[in-house]
């Protein structure tokens, strides 16, 4: 995120200039596919999502719309190489305003499930990853909170199966995933 | 009626940094007839995988609702995010059945299998539909007339509008009509819908802290004297973050934000002290004083 602001211009694609080998026509197609992005051809372009997203108001570079013509257009390598597309905070309101029903915020989320398969993770995924396979909290819960607690009245937290966690994190290939990150 | 005995779902923040919101719940849902069951065994609802494996966050929800299912519980969330998570994934997995099929497969890495024999419901839902209005007034026995309150619904307990089906995610009142049984006024102010943005921490501090002071300015614009949350996620953006959003603006808000179950628990009779006021980081002694 301390990129600076022409450097970020240039991979999210500000430049008006297109160039054909940055793009990957199939692109589109594979994406449909994907379970949650089925819909993303059905974008208009109408710029409702935009409008009304609480992160683009305070950033100059997240532009939901602009996120859904790249990929309409192939342009996959600008896509994943940019931070830009962690900033979503999920608040569904894409979702619920799009007049084509495209399931924008969706579409972000098979992006960021893509760049992570082919490539990287923001740190703080790998931490919370991380927290979870060890002790099912995706937060590590310290010791004092733990006797907080019996002081408070409260029950004792319920224990994570780690056993099982492990074998859900293979079955679904983020072992694997973690092992490339080297976490 | 419906049996008002729930499996509740902590999920992590609370553990980890919000326990007044637990506290304050579970008083104030003992003393309304709610019996609340523990989970046998816990993971994260998913959430936070859901941006780097869709897979898996489907998974380790459906994992909790296996548990539920055995248990033959509903579940009852305190936290929006594990709300929205859980929710949508028990009205997936009951609906597709090339999703279920694909989670079953996974789950029977680990002897489980989804049914879909339970549902999955929020605080406010718990409190909106099943104990009702009528038996919230009947227990209130200290209005909080002199108050003049906000709320923050936040989002995944009412957005997707498709996925929730519950309330008007344009314009929610629930929290409204559950604040209005108080005594307490509660207050229109601008852009009541628009997100807390912690989501967006993780990645950017500063995205969040703009929002979040955009969210208190506008609730003290109004002559708000608390905000009311249902969300610990929320609720960190709003109090626990609340002075360093004051440093970096320059501003003084100082608005106590308040858990609903704490506040509905005042009107109900029950001290401050019972209720965890004292762990809010924004002081709310002013506020007590005015009852």
């Amino acid at each position: 995120m301390s990129k600076n602001k022409e450097t970020q211009e240039k991979e999210i694609g500000t430049e008006m200039v297109l160039k054909m080998s940055d793009i990957d026509p199939k692109f589109k197609y594979e994406i449909s596919k994907l379970p949650g992005a089925e819909k993303v051809m059905l974008c208009f372009q109408c710029g409702t999502c935009t409008a009304d997203c609480p992160i683009a108001r305070f950033d100059d570079f997240y532009r939901p719309r602009k996120l859904i013509r790249m990929t309409q257009l192939g342009l996959k390598d600008k896509l994943l190489s940019n931070d830009v597309i962690w900033l979503c905070s999920t608040c569904f309101t894409c979702i619920d305003h799009c007049p084509q029903d495209v399931g924008i915020a969706s579409i972000v989320r098979v992006l960021r499930n893509l760049t992570v398969k082919e490539r990287n993770m923001p740190v703080v995924y790998e931490e919370l990853a991380s927290n979870i396979r060890k002790t099912g909290y995706a937060y590590v819960i310290p010791g004092l909170r733990l006797k907080k607690r019996e002081e408070e009245g409260l029950p004792s937290l319920p224990k994570a199966n780690l056993e099982n966690l492990a074998k859900l994190f293979k079955a679904t290939g983020l072992s694997k995933t973690l092992e490339k990150e080297g976490t | 009626m419906p049996e008002l005995k729930y499996l509740v779902f902590l999920g992590c923040v609370i553990p980890y940094r919000v326990s007044s919101y637990e506290i304050s719940a579970r008083k104030v849902l003992d003393k309304l007839g709610v019996e609340l069951v523990e989970m046998p065994e816990f993971n994260c609802c998913g959430f936070p995988m859901d941006p780097i494996n869709h897979d898996l966050m489907l998974t380790m929800a459906a994992q909790n609702l296996c548990l539920a299912e055995q248990q033959n519980l509903n579940i009852m969330t305190l936290c929006n995010g594990c709300f929205g998570v859980l929710n949508h994934v028990n009205k997936e997995l009951k609906e597709d059945k090339k999703i279920r099929e694909k989670v079953n497969e996974y789950l029977k890495e680990i002897g489980m299998e989804f049914k879909g024999t339970i549902t999955v419901k929020h605080l406010i839902h718990v409190l909106a539909q099943d104990v009702g209005f009528e038996k919230i007034k009947d227990a209130i026995q200290k209005p909080l007339n002199p108050l003049r309150v906000a709320q923050h619904t936040g989002c995944h307990v009412v957005r997707p509008g498709q996925i929730v089906g519950f309330d008007d995610p344009e314009n929610p009142t629930t929290l409204k009509k559950l604040i209005a049984l108080t005594g307490a006024k509660c207050l229109d102010y601008m852009d009541e819908t628009e997100c807390c943005g912690n989501p967006t921490s993780g990645v950017n501090s500063e995205i969040p802290l703009q929002l979040a002071r955009e969210k208190l300015d506008h609730v003290r614009a109004v002559g708000a004297q608390a905000l009311i949350t249902v969300c610990p996620f929320c609720h960190m953006m709003y109090d626990l973050q609340q002075t360093r959003i004051e440093r970096k603006f320059n501003e003084k808000f100082r608005i106590p934000v308040l858990h609903y179950p704490q506040l509905l628990g005042l009107a109900m009779g029950m001290s401050p002290n019972e209720l965890a006021l004292k762990d809010l980081r924004v002081d709310a002694s002013e506020l007590v004083s005015l009852l």
